[in-house]
């Protein structure tokens, strides 16, 4: 057994990797060479740790002091310094301040407020060692469904744990299983396409604790009969896909995924298949058809996946998040599980915070917590004295809220309620120098670009709704062609054959409904309030 | 690996190499490592805590260094907290804090004689 006084986690998320972790590391493993304190203490690489703004981010146990905003030149500071004489770095420390026993426990802002359940590993263990994922209770759940539970016990408990899919359509995760069909083969497939932009906490997941994933994978596959499990990564997650293999090997060599797991007599595996980089390939009948080496567009459902889904087999499509929950449910219970949320939306629900706001990165909080305690307690607030115009929840696709309701509760049924969505967790704040006219472009742009041309309603409509918020930049636009984008996008909304162009028309309706005085300066006044549309006047009131 | 045993097995091995990060030491060792400590030796006590720790394979202990304490002339100085009480010791070689660990921590004795009267 060896001992290390000092456990430093260096988080190699994405953004950390982007912004010099690796190099931050190899700095550090030399300078605690050279101070000859390489067998003192040990070195491990996390997944993320959640405060992306201020990458790249160290934290040193037993104190769990965070290093935040690490440059390479810092590193020798921090070795002679904190390792060598305990004085740690103050001047690379967040400013909030929680006393762990007597040492001083620095934790961001960003961190504190927060209950996780899906990323309660992620920045604590080493996602390459299955062993620390075993230490913090893995695989105990699968154990205790194989071994105590029959399938259908299973599938009662996420049933009646409430448990909503959290790829973006929420629906019911037990009920879902429930409808799989009977059959000799069937498949699992687990989403992790991540296609819709701003959201990035299933890359987040996979990379900090890859093994909750393949774990929930198993446990879904024991309640509806599926031996074969894919997951479909997207193909520039390539940190994922190396983490997720290498979970797989290990997970296979330890016998938690194979032949007759458990000696229960189940058998589960796990394939990577890589996405080709469409958003479209995300929705669950074209991931589908992508697996199958087709060009990835929507299928006519019904049939739904559980009835007639890969090669036509009975087929269970699951997100990352949905399935990184399901351990936890099978090991404490649907009652604990409740006991966290909302009665409508129980559990916790991750978000990635980008755009203006302080803190951006990857939090986990009870849902029904409020957009305006996120935004103001976790996220810090809108930074450089600018005050918050609007926030837009659930990605691109979700609609867009105005100060007024900062207020509604972050559940499926509440933002269902106001026109909204929760989708996958995105969450785009956008301060008072944006134009709602040419945030609306940007939006549309995308799902112009990535409507996949199968459908009439969303290949038509989203160029046309281009067509018409570009007219109201250039200042030709007339208040009828308000009307006629509504009334195009509540067709699109009910006609087009799939979520995309379901729930594309989200931000134009949502914006249309709240900043309607601020298209109208756009189309009456000729004026744009923020400033941004060039061919328009720049001064204005709103 | 067959059964939940075979899982519980592994799992109690993997937290003795976690525990370090949950904060849920029975012990702390502290070595106050300023200028003074240093000086008189705090890193040689630093390494011998190390060695008996891992020696005798105790994992429940975390032994963490802060800076001067200001009672430079009593380094190096190592500090103990065990259920909530502190003890500091002064003027510690590093074969004394190998019997601090010996007769404290191990044996729950307080070593009288060292101990800095406040
Ligand atoms: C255009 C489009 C893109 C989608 N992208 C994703 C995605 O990247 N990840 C995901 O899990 N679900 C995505 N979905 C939702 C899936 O179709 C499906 O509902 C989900 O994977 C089911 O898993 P869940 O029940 O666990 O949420 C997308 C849907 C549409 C219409």
């Amino acid at each position: 057994m060896e001992f290390y006084r000092n456990h430093i986690l260096v988080c190699t998320g994405e953004p950390c990797v982007l912004k010099g972790a690796l190099e931050v590391e190899s700095i550090l493993l030399t300078e605690l060479q050279k101070q000859g304190l390489e067998n003192e203490i040990r070195v491990i690489r996390t997944g993320c740790l959640g405060p992306c703004n201020v990458a790249p981010v160290l934290v040193v146990y037993p104190e769990g002091i965070y290093y935040s905003g690490v440059k390479p030149g810092d590193v020798q500071e921090i070795v002679a310094e904190h390792l060598v004489k305990g004085r740690p770095v103050t001047r690379l420390v967040g400013t909030d301040v929680e006393k762990r026993v007597d040492v001083v426990y620095q934790v961001p802002q960003i961190l504190t407020g927060q209950e996780r359940v899906v990323l309660r590993n992620c920045g604590i263990i080493n996602p390459d060692e299955i062993v620390e994922y075993i230490g913090r209770g893995g695989y105990e759940a699968l154990g205790k469904a194989l071994i105590h539970l029959k399938p259908e016990e299973v599938i009662e408990e996420v049933k009646s744990s409430g448990l909503r899919g959290r790829g973006g359509a929420a629906f019911p995760t037990g009920l879902k299983w429930s409808f799989t069909a009977s059959g000799e083969e069937k498949y699992l497939i687990c989403n992790a396409d991540e296609g819709e932009p701003g959201t990035f906490k299933d890359r987040l997941i996979l990379e900090g604790d890859p093994h909750a994933v393949l774990e929930g994978m198993a446990i879904a596959g024991y309640a509806v009969g599926a031996e074969h499990g894919f997951i479909y990564i997207r193909g520039e997650y390539t940190l994922s896909i190396e983490r997720v293999q290498r979970a797989i090997d290990q997970a296979r060599k330890l016998g938690l995924l194979g032949k007759n797991i458990f000696d229960s007599g189940f058998s589960f595996d796990v394939e990577i298949r890589v996405g080709a980089g469409a958003y479209i390939c995300g929705e669950e009948l074209a991931l589908i058809e992508s697996i199958e080496g087709k060009r990835g567009e929507p299928r006519y459902k019904p049939p739904y996946p559980g009835q007639t889904g890969l090669w036509g087999k009975p087929t269970v499509v699951n997100n990352v998040e949905t399935l990184a929950n399901v351990p936890h449910i099978i090991e404490q219970g649907a009652e604990w599980y409740k006991s966290i949320g909302t009665p409508g939306s129980p559990g916790t629900k991750v978000f990635t915070l980008t755009g203006n706001i302080k803190n951006e990165g990857l939090i986990e909080v009870p849902m029904g917590i409020t957009l305006r305690e996120i935004i103001y307690q976790l996220g810090g607030g809108i930074p450089d004295g600018h005050s918050f115009k609007m926030a837009q929840t659930g990605g691109t696709a979700g609609g867009c809220l105005p100060p007024e309701m900062l207020d509604v509760p972050m559940d499926y049924d509440e933002l269902a309620k106001v026109g909204s969505a929760l989708g996958s967790g995105a969450l785009l704040i956008m301060d008072d120098r944006h134009c709602i006219v040419d945030l609306l472009k940007c939006f549309m742009r995308f799902f112009n670009h990535e409507s996949c041309g199968k459908c009439t309603p969303c290949r038509e409509g989203t160029p046309r709704l281009l067509e018409l918020i570009e007219k109201i930049m250039d200042g030709t636009a007339v208040k009828a062609d308000l009307d006629l984008m509504a009334k195009l996008a509540e067709n699109m909304e009910i006609s087009s054959l799939c979520g995309l162009g379901q729930s594309s028309p989200k931000p134009v309706l949502t914006l249309l409904e709240y900043y309607q005085h601020e298209f109208l300066a756009h189309i009456e006044d000729k004026k744009c309030p923020a400033g941004v549309c060039k061919k328009l006047q720049v001064k204005g009131v709103v | 690996m067959k059964s939940l045993e075979d899982l519980r097995a592994l799992k109690k091995k993997a937290q003795e190499k976690t525990k370090l990060r949950e904060g849920q030491e029975r012990v702390k060792i502290i070595v106050t490592m300023g200028t003074c400590g240093i000086a008189s030796g705090a890193r040689d006590v630093v390494v011998a805590l190390m060695e008996e720790l891992k020696k005798r394979n105790i994992t429940d202990v975390t032994l963490t260094q802060t800076g001067c304490i200001g009672m430079c002339e009593k380094e190096p100085i190592v500090i103990v907290e065990k259920e909530g009480k502190k003890t500091a010791y002064g003027k510690i070689s590093p074969d004394k804090a190998v019997q601090i660990i010996n007769q404290h921590i191990v044996n729950n004795q307080v070593v009288g004689e060292w101990v800095i009267e406040p």
